[in-house]
């Protein structure tokens, strides 16, 4: 008896805290979404239209938001693999001081991280005269483009890019790489047949982790962006907080949730669900 | 490739992962350092953005901003709170997913995974709409501290059931075999095995908690946090000692791990102590591994 009992006992406090902080509000949500009228006086009425005209006026934001949190994620994941691998494999006694290096900045603020890259890309700092040089600065110009929004984007989210991958490929048996050896494979063919695929849940993880708050995020397109960089969280950020918009930017958060969902579902069809649920495939 | 140059291209060739791996470091810690550094800078105007001198006036002036200190010590009390809630019922939650087999066990397995998988200005926009149209929540620090310990939750229980999957149950068995009680046993054998993780997933809610933005714009009203006074002030101009006092947090972060680390190590060290047992009873079976369904 007491054993049936006991875990529902242990789970209550925080799935109440949850069902009722986390569920309930997204119900709160989609009934906002559905009101009409204006500030002060909104009412429910099935009010639809608030979706449609939303996707309308703020379809390109939108659009931006995917782009600029695959092309972040894409990066990250090109970035983190070496850096992972390394770690893994060829860090030997400098592991944790290469490990220390992923989470530094998790402990300085995210919104200083995000002014400190204010100041390196500003207009006269020596890495944007590094990225003229190169011809990758048009107009000796990179703040307030969306090539910073992006590069600000890939440098906030590689931690949770890195850890993931490296978990994954710390667990790989070795003696399955060293097959692969013996079996006459070379070091490439070994990596792309054995490495690689063994490492794809941590692949998998990561570019889930660094893609959804990517997509949703509104303070490097803030800090970094122009007018013409916003993203789809900046324009939900200023209906609720500046012009009390509150349907229309309750429908457009309810269709950037709903997107991710979407699109996070679709990736696991085809990437395997072990990922996402953690040690419970054990 | 070249000639002569061919040695160190095989080198470069033979080391280029590792080149790359050392490149993203510094990609990585760049921004610290010139967060470090402008903490010393003497700004002519409002806008520390370009490097002007070295002072240290910053340094010794760093709590001498009422508005910043007050901002700081309402972050701190928030991070305290949330963390002390969301890793009690975290934990609680952790133990009964690791140990026990029960009806609804996958739909809360769900329940904890999707905050994650929820962009976060989706969750602050929520929570919003729900104050807003209950009307009985006034917005300040109670809705902070509500919505901080809700995303919270989620990271404690993956970090606490990591830890209590690696667990040899055989420990506890030799508890009560011993004549201590239920309670006993979970003080003594139990709590102290697994209070690197709890330590591990506080620090992360701490981290977590001092460090939101986003969902704390939503749900904050008048009250202001350390990142939120960031916020407001970067379009005034922020002061020197914001700079300051992210080291601060840096460095006393640093030490926090430092200490975790050593924990870690110690409790290692406790569980190895017991002699193997091969061909035991139950040696081999990962402890606390549910049967698989």
């Amino acid at each position: 008896m007491r054993r049936r009992v006991a875990p529902y006992l242990l789970l209550g406090p925080g799935a109440a805290w949850l069902l009722l902080f986390f569920v309930v509000p997204l119900y709160y949500l989609a009934e906002l979404s559905l009101n009409s009228g204006v500030f002060g006086s909104y009412e429910f009425s099935w009010h639809w239209e608030n979706y449609s005209d939303a996707l309308q006026l703020y379809d390109t934001q939108f659009v931006r938001s995917f782009v600029y949190a695959g092309l972040a994620t894409l990066f990250a994941l090109l970035l983190a693999y070496p850096l992972a691998y390394t770690i893994a494999f060829k860090a030997g006694r400098w592991r944790n001081v290469f490990l220390f290096a992923v989470v530094a900045p998790f402990f300085t603020t995210y919104l200083i991280r995000t002014l400190a890259w204010e100041t390196i890309l500003s207009d006269q700092s020596p890495v944007v005269s590094v990225l003229d040089f190169l011809g990758l600065a048009p107009e000796g110009h990179v703040l307030a483009t969306g090539g910073a929004v992006i590069a600000g984007l890939t440098y906030n989210f590689l931690p949770f890019m890195v850890l993931p991958i490296y978990a994954s490929l710390e667990r790989i048996d070795e003696r399955l790489i060293e097959a692969g050896k013996d079996l006459y494979a070379s070091a490439a063919q070994t990596f792309w047949r054995v490495t690689l695929p063994l490492s794809a849940p941590g692949v998998v993880a990561g570019t889930l982790l660094t893609f959804i708050p990517a997509s949703g995020d509104y303070v490097n397109a803030q800090f970094l962006g122009s007018a013409s960089n916003q993203m789809i969280g900046n324009v939900i950020q200023s209906l609720y907080l500046k012009q009390s918009d509150y349907p229309a930017a309750a429908a457009l958060s309810f269709v950037l949730m709903a997107a991710i969902l979407v699109l996070v579902l679709v990736y696991i069809r085809f990437a395997g669900s072990e990922a996402l649920m953690g040690e419970e495939a054990v | 490739m070249n000639g002569q140059g061919g040695g160190a291209w095989r080198w470069l060739r033979e080391h280029a992962v590792q080149i790359v791996a050392v490149l993203v470091v510094l990609y990585m810690l760049i921004p610290i350092a010139v967060i470090f550094g402008f903490s010393f800078n003497d700004p002519a105007g409002r806008y520390n953005f370009t490097w002007v001198g070295f002072t240290l006036e910053h340094w010794r002036n760093a709590f001498g901003i009422p508005e910043l200190n007050e901002a700081l010590v309402t972050s701190l009390k928030l991070a305290v709170l949330a963390t002390l809630i969301s890793t009690v019922i975290g934990t609680l939650m952790a133990m009964a997913l690791v140990r026990y087999e029960f009806f609804g066990r996958r739909a809360a397995n769900f329940l904890i995974v999707i905050p994650m998988a929820t962009p976060e200005v989706v969750m602050g926009s929520a929570l919003l709409s729900f104050f807003l149209l209950i009307g009985s929540f006034s917005l300040g620090f109670q809705t902070l501290l509500i919505a901080h310990v809700m995303f919270c939750i989620s990271f404690v229980v993956v970090v606490v059931r990591s830890r209590l999957i690696g667990f040899d149950r055989n420990l506890e068995e030799a508890a009560k075999d011993l004549g201590a009680n239920s309670f006993e046993t979970f003080r003594l054998v139990t709590l102290p095995l697994i209070m690197p993780g709890i330590f591990g997933a506080a620090m992360l809610a701490f981290a977590l908690s001092i460090d939101d933005f986003v969902i704390s714009n939503f749900n904050s009203g008048t009250t202001v946090t350390f990142p939120l006074y960031i916020f407001g002030a970067a379009q005034r101009g922020i002061p020197v000692e914001v700079n300051v006092i992210a080291m601060i947090l840096f460095f006393f972060t640093c030490a926090t791990m430092g200490l975790a680390t050593w924990q870690q190590r110690r409790a290692e060290k406790m569980t190895s102590v017991r002699p193997d047992q091969e061909g035991g009873v139950g040696a081999g079976v990962p402890a606390g591994a549910p049967a698989a369904t």
